[in-house]
């Protein structure tokens, strides 16, 4: 039987036109070497692979990211640790060069320690993008008004977090992801706090469109294994989504007959 | 003639002409996956060879690393 919800074209992940086989999207950082990375990603098989653009070593050479995965994976660069719009906008210039790209992770935080959206600044920063010709993929909060707002400035999708960025708490406030889910436009791609795989079975449950993850595979005892977990993850919370859960309530309901008990 | 340009924040006295004689000078030839901005401006790989670098100019570096 064939139990799989992708292969069909209008199952599949489509952000800006462009249709991807998996809806589970990957980073590329904190990996304990390029080896682990490569097999995780191989586990994973990620619809799209974040990178970030940094200031070149001008002491040491060193392997390029382009050449150890491009082959493989599409790439999508990040604007990460920008906080103004003039440096998120060269950065993903940057990017676009150096990747011959237009789309972009568009990341622009309000201060280091919370690593939280500055959400001012992301929507002239993406307003700005959009009319550069870039297909732009905002890291946002859970935050339905602000992801409206994003769709409304030419976002091709957007990213709200479910959680601080690296703190593996999960979907913090579910009631919120469901709401955009509703509400948006555009596709939604959980960004941000997955620490789990049942993290990313909730995001797809509550309907998002796609799911992106760094820390917990990168972090994990086993990366390439917790790559194939997330994998499955967001293949099982799909198919549970479209699936349709029960209703929740608050008193049993015995899926066993009541009638023709023994005895009595 | 040598001249100070600000190479990924760092200030350098150079004797160079333009972008792609800078980039040699530092070893990298190649250009997959390197890109270049002077002064806040990207300037594509084609144009390495021709964009003139001044006394003054600041020049960034980057290509992709491992990012979430």
């Amino acid at each position: 039987m064939d139990t799989a919800t992708t292969n069909k074209p209008a199952e599949m992940l489509t952000i800006a036109g462009k249709s991807f086989a998996s809806r589970l999207l990957m980073g590329s950082g904190g990996y304990p070497n390029q080896q682990v990375l490569l097999d995780a990603l191989a586990a994973a098989q990620p619809a799209l692979v974040t990178v970030a653009i940094r200031r070149i070593s001008l002491e040491a050479y060193a392997e390029s990211l382009v050449d150890l995965l491009d082959e493989k994976y599409t790439l999508l660069p990040n604007t990460a640790g920008c906080m103004t719009v003039q440096d998120a906008v060269l950065t993903a210039e940057l990017g676009r060069e150096a990747l011959q790209t237009d789309w972009v992770k568009l990341e622009l935080i309000g201060d280091r320690e919370t690593q939280y959206p500055d959400v001012e600044q992301l929507l002239r920063a993406t307003e700005a993008l959009v009319k550069a010709g870039f297909t732009v993929l905002p890291y946002c909060n859970e935050d339905p008004v602000t992801c409206r707002k994003l769709a409304d400035a030419g976002a091709a999708a957007v990213m709200p977090l479910g959680s601080p960025i690296g703190s593996g708490l999960g979907i913090v406030n579910p009631y919120a992801i469901e709401r955009i889910v509703v509400t948006s436009p555009v596709p939604v791609i959980l960004d941000a706090g997955v620490g789990t795989a049942s993290d990313a079975a909730m995001a797809m449950e509550l309907g998002c469109d796609g799911v992106l993850l760094n820390t917990a595979v990168a972090k994990a005892r086993d990366p390439r294994r917790m790559a194939a977990a997330m994998r499955a993850a967001v293949a099982a919370g799909r198919d549970a989504r479209l699936a349709g859960r029960i209703p929740k309530r608050t008193q049993a309901e015995p899926s066993s007959p009541q009638l023709g008990l023994i005895g009595g | 003639m040598t001249a100070t340009i600000r190479v990924n924040g760092r200030d350098e006295r150079l004797a160079v002409a333009t972008v792609a004689e800078l980039l040699h000078l530092r070893g990298i030839d190649r250009p997959r996956g390197v890109a270049v901005a002077v002064n806040g401006a990207v300037v594509p790989a084609r144009r390495w060879t021709e964009v003139a670098l001044a006394p003054g100019d600041a020049i960034e570096i980057v290509k992709p690393f491992g990012g979430g």
